[in-house]
């Protein structure tokens, strides 16, 4: 009924012991993520509750504010909105988190609570290092979003509102991140057209070094597909459209040539890669065109990009040795190939994702053994003092020395009796479970049952 | 001594095949550096094998059907380590394995005694045309192994399957680099591999040319670069017909090469094998 508890992998101990223990949870900090992303909410929404520059710093800040926090970091980007928080409390954090985002935006927290998601613990871990690989983006697999993590994190810790674990977090999800990258080939494949167009150009030439491009028609896609290929070392660039103005214009973008449309057909020859999208409604190459210009280039391959409808250039012209034409159809299905296989590769990265969330959530929980072992420590010496001042105050008369070797005697028994379970939680050969074993130490010894200064947490309600 | 090198040559190159095929089919880096890593040292140890047989014979190793096709393969290998050097082509690394592979293995069945010179092989001539033969062969191999992916790659990009195997070959403008560059390198070689033999036949038979089976197809694969040469440089011929081209000359140089041996009679025959 209240929180995701089931995302934590401790929900089974929890569960068993509920009935006698329920108030024997432990008070370990958590990391706490609640968002919104593309997937959960529609733009409408998303946008409603994101946090621009300036408004970011000043955010950061005012959820420190809320007592359950120790540190935060604000994501927001176009697709997703996300704070990062490390709380001792995540059934009040989820709470205080949910009631900042709305008020902060003076949204009714109604209006989009069905789209949050919550996460926390190692979900809340393995959640952030998935969206710093772009496991969780829109485009699986796009960079984008890891430039736009470092620098959300990057203003964090500029600010002082991430501390040691955000920070030891995110620069491990920015590991993974690159781990993926290089392990597996969830970035190779080009999954737009324009990219795709690229990469069957370097197919086809080999190099784009010194080739030339012909831009028929100045739409705003041939004109990112020519970004693109320029990006990729091509030369020259030739515009052509009806309207004079707008190829002077775009070629001047590229350092390129304008020309008249009726004159294109005697410039073919000098360019490799031709990028058609005219409005004409027929044909306006036809293969016996194309045939006397590959004749005149004496066979130096071409290729033809067909991105309008109705198509441009007659489809026969692929026919033609040594001249290859990919119209819309064509380039959409490289494109769906390819994130197909993004799709298989993003299975392997998740292998990745997990391990190391693994990997960390060790580390993390291990930062409660020290507390842990002080608070055992200090529950022996408490028993030891009470029942010590018990015995004594029984005794009629007591010499100095004897309470002395008193007090030496039970010290030494707490000291014998703690000497090695605290061995065995400091050896680093725990390392897998130590959460366990502290979890465990905590439970039995009830070390969280003791008021020391913290809120007393009510674990699962009845019937969590 | 030497065949002891020639056959931890060829378990080299059956490691190197193995590991570039499994290269080509889960792409991990380190499986094509085994690979080549395997076929560099067994180039090493196959030339090795080859001094070895030169100073115990007496004479360049190249003399019945076992040294040949062993110093083909030996051929083949060193000239795409070579072509390595410039064009970093590891797709290429597991069909050159390949091939001298299948040299080998029936170099390694065929009895390998070294028998005596026959008297009309005593020459200079021996090494210098063989060499220059067999180095334009080797070379032509290479450009028959580009032709062979060029059609696949072709064909991938023209019928737009843009699958598995057009990530795994390299670029048509790539390919057909190469296979111009072979041209240039192997016809040279082959031209003065047919020269060589036919001034050493002037000595050896007392005449230039004698329409010997061998002779015949030497120049019939002449012959066909030749035309692949002067087309590519006055029309321009490139591409699919150029990698067509490359696959009919070696195909010719295979059957110069062994057929005529197995098959036809002639000078050329020296030894039953």
């Amino acid at each position: 009924m209240l929180i995701r508890i089931g995302d934590r992998p401790t929900v089974f101990r929890y569960e068993l012991l509920e009935n006698d223990l329920s108030s024997l949870v432990c008070h370990k900090m958590d990391v706490l993520v609640i968002g919104i992303n593309h997937r959960t909410a529609p733009v409408e929404i998303r946008e409603r509750v994101s946090f621009s520059g300036e408004e970011l710093l000043r955010s950061l800040g005012r959820v420190l504010e809320y007592p359950e926090f120790t540190e935060d970091m604000i994501v927001s980007t176009c697709n997703r909105v996300e704070i990062y928080a490390t709380t001792r409390d995540p059934e009040k954090g989820i709470v205080a988190l949910k009631n900042f985002l709305a008020e902060y935006h003076g949204v009714s927290l109604d209006d989009f609570e069905k789209s949050l998601y919550v996460h926390l613990g190692s979900a809340a871990i393995r959640h952030i290092f998935r969206v710093a690989s772009s496991l969780d983006s829109m485009v699986v697999g796009e960079p984008q979003i890891l430039g736009q993590i470092k620098e959300a994190h990057n203003i964090a810790a500029y600010h002082n509102t991430s501390g040691i674990i955000l920070n030891k977090l995110l620069h491990k999800a920015f590991h993974v991140a690159k781990r993926v990258r290089t392990e597996t080939k969830i970035g190779n494949n080009a999954v737009s057209i324009s990219y795709a167009a690229v990469e069957l150009a370097k197919k086809i030439f080999g190099t784009l070094e010194g080739k030339a491009v012909m831009l028929l028609g100045a739409g705003e896609m041939a004109e990112l597909a020519a970004k693109h290929l320029v990006a990729g070392g091509v030369q020259r660039v030739i515009v052509v459209s009806r309207t004079y103005q707008r190829a002077a214009d775009l070629a001047m973008a590229f350092n390129g040539e304008a020309i008249e449309f009726d004159g294109f057909g005697e410039r073919l020859e000098g360019v490799d890669i031709v990028i058609s999208s005219t409005g004409a409604p027929h044909y306006i190459l036809h293969p016996e065109n194309v045939l006397g210009v590959i004749k005149a280039r004496r066979n130096r391959p071409m290729f033809f990009i067909d991105i309008a409808v109705p198509r441009d250039i007659d489809p026969r012209v692929n026919e033609i040795e040594n001249v290859y034409l990919y119209d819309i159809d064509d380039l959409q299905e490289v494109v769906d190939a390819n994130r197909d296989r993004r799709a298989r590769e993003a299975r392997r990265a998740e292998e990745i994702v997990e391990e190391e969330a693994l990997k960390f959530y060790n580390w993390y929980a291990s930062l409660d053994l020290v507390p842990t072992i002080v608070s055992l420590k200090e529950k022996f010496e408490e028993i030891r003092k009470r029942e010590l001042s018990k015995a004594l105050s029984s005794f009629a008369r007591i010499t100095e020395k004897e309470r002395k070797s008193l007090e030496a005697l039970t010290s030494a028994i707490v000291k014998k009796i703690l000497h090695d379970p605290i061995t065995l939680l400091k050896s680093p050969g725990l390392n897998t479970d130590t959460n366990e074993y502290v979890d465990t130490v905590r439970k039995l010894f009830r070390l969280d049952a003791k008021g020391r200064g913290q809120p007393k947490r009510r674990g699962g309600d009845d019937g969590t | 001594m030497n065949t002891w090198f020639f056959k931890i040559a060829i378990a080299l190159y059956l490691l190197g095949t193995f590991k570039y095929l499994l290269f080509v089919i889960l792409l991990r880096e380190l499986l094509a550096k085994i690979g080549f890593l395997s076929l560099f040292v067994g180039f090493v140890l196959h030339s090795t094998a080859f001094v070895l047989r030169y100073l115990e014979a007496g004479h360049t190793p190249v003399t019945n059907l076992h040294e040949s096709l062993s110093f083909f393969a030996w051929a083949i290998v060193g000239v795409y380590l070579a072509f390595y050097w410039r064009y970093r082509i590891k797709v290429l690394g597991p069909f050159i394995a390949t091939l001298a592979l299948i040299l080998m293995i029936p170099a390694m069945v065929l009895p390998k005694e070294i028998l005596p010179l026959a008297p009309v092989l005593r020459s200079y001539w021996l090494p210098i045309h063989v060499v220059f033969a067999f180095l334009g062969n080797a070379v032509f191999a290479l450009a028959f192994c580009t032709g062979i992916i060029y059609i696949l790659q072709e064909h991938q990009v023209k019928s737009k399957h843009i699958g598995a195997i057009f990530r795994r070959l390299p670029s048509l403008g790539v390919l057909d680099e190469i296979n111009y560059r072979a041209l240039t390198f192997g016809f040279p070689l082959l031209t003065v591999g047919i020269i060589t033999g036919a001034i050493w036949a002037q000595y050896a038979w007392g005449s230039y040319w004698s329409w010997d089976p061998k002779e015949t197809w030497s120049l019939i694969t002449w012959c066909l670069y030749a035309a692949l040469l002067h087309q590519r440089l006055t029309v321009g011929w490139r591409g699919k017909k150029a990698a067509i081209m490359a696959i009919l000359g070696f195909f010719a140089i295979l059957f110069t090469f062994l057929g005529v041996n197995l098959l036809l009679t002639g000078l050329h025959a020296y030894s039953n094998w």
